[in-house]
């Protein structure tokens, strides 16, 4: 039984999660900032620790957050939309888009904000190339939009591959750090958070309507969910949050279809619950991630993308195989 | 029930013309359905009759014609609206998530809440009454995936005596079920329609349409329709040519049951 209670609950213990997280980020690092320094840094003091903590952790903090939120938010939506738990971002191709703009632009020569507009045209020409074949119903579109999908991410598969093969050796590691989602290179942090607000704002007045478009269209149809008008505006936001995220961290293949999943597996179907939480518990595991990843070998900085791969898969093998009740 | 319902017709078309694939189900069809009445639909396999239930259930437009709900043509209806006063059963309900029992049965409420609203003690009791009425009592925390095919049948009746609508569409209800679940599930219609509803069945059984449905409208594929009260429409002669087989008519006392010959 749904009830609003529960879901607060559940949203209570995720916010303070995600705190937690923004308190283990902003306090870890290789120079050693105390808890004074963050919260003098929070409230506008200018101790050496707070301009630190400021300048450098606080943005990153944000962006990791919004991207691993905007991310999950999006896997979540194209699982309901194609009504297939194997949809997210990366499986659909929209990473491997971004990733062809992103190298294109780097292999140019082209500034951050050239960069960043690349990466942003690929993830939405990717887009819209998938989701063009969405038009219709049938089970047979939601398998051709899923293969659609796989095929469009090999084919940006191979020319990120022929891409790496051509690039000179200057810049080889810069692409293969974006490739494997780098959250140091996120220019404005505000952006995919302010997005990640929009984009929630947007969805969740539409959760009930969702959980009815999960059985099916004709019958979300025949309980009394405006189909089409509920589709377009799922698209629009489940594309904008994925496009953003992609654009700003780079591809991180692993948060929107996991946490999503996980989060389901914990709390059920209930998309009013399930939104907000993925989207919660994306932001925080991100978070986690990219700190680890910047602090476990110091000062060599691991790419994100690969610990949340590390984290997940694991935990996710886990409660697949546990027993159903 | 709202005041519109009782002055018009629950459903009615004019000059309905459905067409699926380039062939034609219905032409030109003039359908009225008040109140307490029992409608059926048979018709051979492929003839059209789900297609016909979808366009009379409004989600699917048709080629031609309209069809009126509560006396409002359904493209003036919000999606809402229409929920409020008519429910459709689909033949297959596909479930690609994992969800319980209740919360399916719940989903019936959808319509009756508003945006911001979550479900009430009310609702859930409402729930679990049709649940109850279904005899799927006590499976309420169950994972629909467990369900098997003819409670899922029943799952997604009860989920339609949540919806608590006034016109029933219902595409072959029956599937799956066994016969004291045919019975009771009929029988449950059958109150429905005693309660002021009207009902719209697809079935496979004359015998079964001549006992429950009050009257008939046979799909014969090629576009033509035969409609009218079960006694009249319904006999050994018109079935045979609809089914194209010969069925011949038994009589066990005032009911009669169709066979094959």
């Amino acid at each position: 039984m749904p009830t609003r209670r529960r879901a607060l609950v559940a949203l209570a213990f995720l916010i303070l999660l995600a705190l937690a997280s923004f308190a283990v980020a902003l306090a870890a690092g290789s120079i050693a900032v105390d808890r004074a320094d963050v919260l003098a840094a929070l409230t506008g003091g200018d101790t050496p620790g707070a301009e630190i903590v400021r300048a450098l952790r606080l943005p990153r903090a944000v962006a990791g957050f919004a991207c691993g939120g905007l991310l999950a938010l999006a896997g979540a939506l194209m699982q309901v939309l194609l009504r297939n738990p194997l949809a997210d971002p990366y499986v659909l191709g929209i990473s491997g888009g971004a990733g062809v703009g992103a190298l294109t632009a780097i292999l140019i020569g082209l500034p951050v904000a050239g960069l960043t507009g690349f990466a942003f045209v690929g993830a939405l020409a990717a887009m819209l190339t998938v989701f063009g074949l969405a038009r219709g119903d049938g089970s047979w579109t939601q398998t051709r939009l899923l293969l659609t999908g796989v095929i469009v991410a090999a084919g940006c598969g191979a020319l990120v591959a022929l891409m790496l093969t051509i690039a000179p050796e200057s810049k080889l590691r810069g692409m293969l750090f974006w490739l494997m989602g780098d959250l140091a290179q996120v220019a404005h942090p505000w952006l995919p958070a302010g997005a990640l607000l929009v984009c929630l704002a947007a969805a969740l007045p539409f959760a009930r309507e969702l959980n009815l478009l999960a059985r099916g269209l004709l019958q979300a149809q025949a309980m009394g969910v405006s189909v089409p008008t509920v589709r377009r505006l799922i698209y629009a936001v489940a594309s904008l949050a994925t496009a953003m995220a992609v654009t700003s961290a780079g591809s991180i293949g692993f948060v929107g279809l996991v946490v999503p999943h996980l989060t389901r597996l914990a709390l059920g179907n209930d998309q009013r619950l399930l939104l907000p939480a993925s989207a919660l518990a994306g932001g925080s595991l991100l978070l986690l991630a990219d700190t680890a990843a910047r602090t476990m070998v110091a000062p060599l900085q691991l790419p994100v993308g690969v610990l949340t791969a590390l984290i997940g898969v694991p935990v996710f093998l886990f409660l697949l195989t546990r027993q159903p009740k | 029930m709202s005041a519109i319902a009782s002055a018009a017709p629950l459903l009615e078309t004019r000059g309905l013309t459905v067409t699926v694939g380039g062939h034609t189900v219905t032409a030109g069809l003039d359908l009225t359905l008040s109140p307490g009445e029992r409608l059926a639909i048979l018709g051979r396999n492929g003839a059209g009759k789900s297609t016909l239930l979808a366009t009379l259930a409004g989600l699917r437009a048709p080629s031609a014609g309209e069809v009126r709900l509560a006396g409002r043509p359904y493209p003036d209806l919000s999606a809402r609206d229409a929920a409020l006063v008519r429910g459709w059963l689909a033949q297959t309900a596909p479930d690609p998530f994992a969800t319980t029992v209740l919360e399916t049965a719940l989903a019936g409420r959808h319509p009756h809440l508003g945006r911001w609203e979550w479900e009430s003690a009310e609702d859930a009791r409402l729930a679990r009454a049709a649940l109850a009425q279904v005899g799927l009592a006590g499976f309420e925390a169950r994972q629909v995936a467990t369900l098997s095919g003819g409670e899922r049948q029943r799952l997604g009746l009860a989920t339609l005596l949540t919806q608590a609508p006034s016109l029933y569409l219902l595409d072959e209800p029956l599937a799956h079920l066994d016969l004291n679940h045919q019975i009771a599930s009929l029988e449950l219609l059958a109150r429905q329609a005693e309660a002021g509803a009207a009902t719209v069945l697809v079935l496979h059984d004359p015998g079964l349409a001549a006992r429950y449905c009050d009257r008939v409208v046979l799909v014969f594929g090629d576009g033509t329709v035969a409609q009218g009260p079960c006694d009249q429409v319904l006999t050994a002669r018109t079935l045979s040519c609809l089914y194209g087989y010969p069925l011949k008519e038994l009589a066990d006392g005032g009911r009669r049951w169709f066979v094959p010959a």
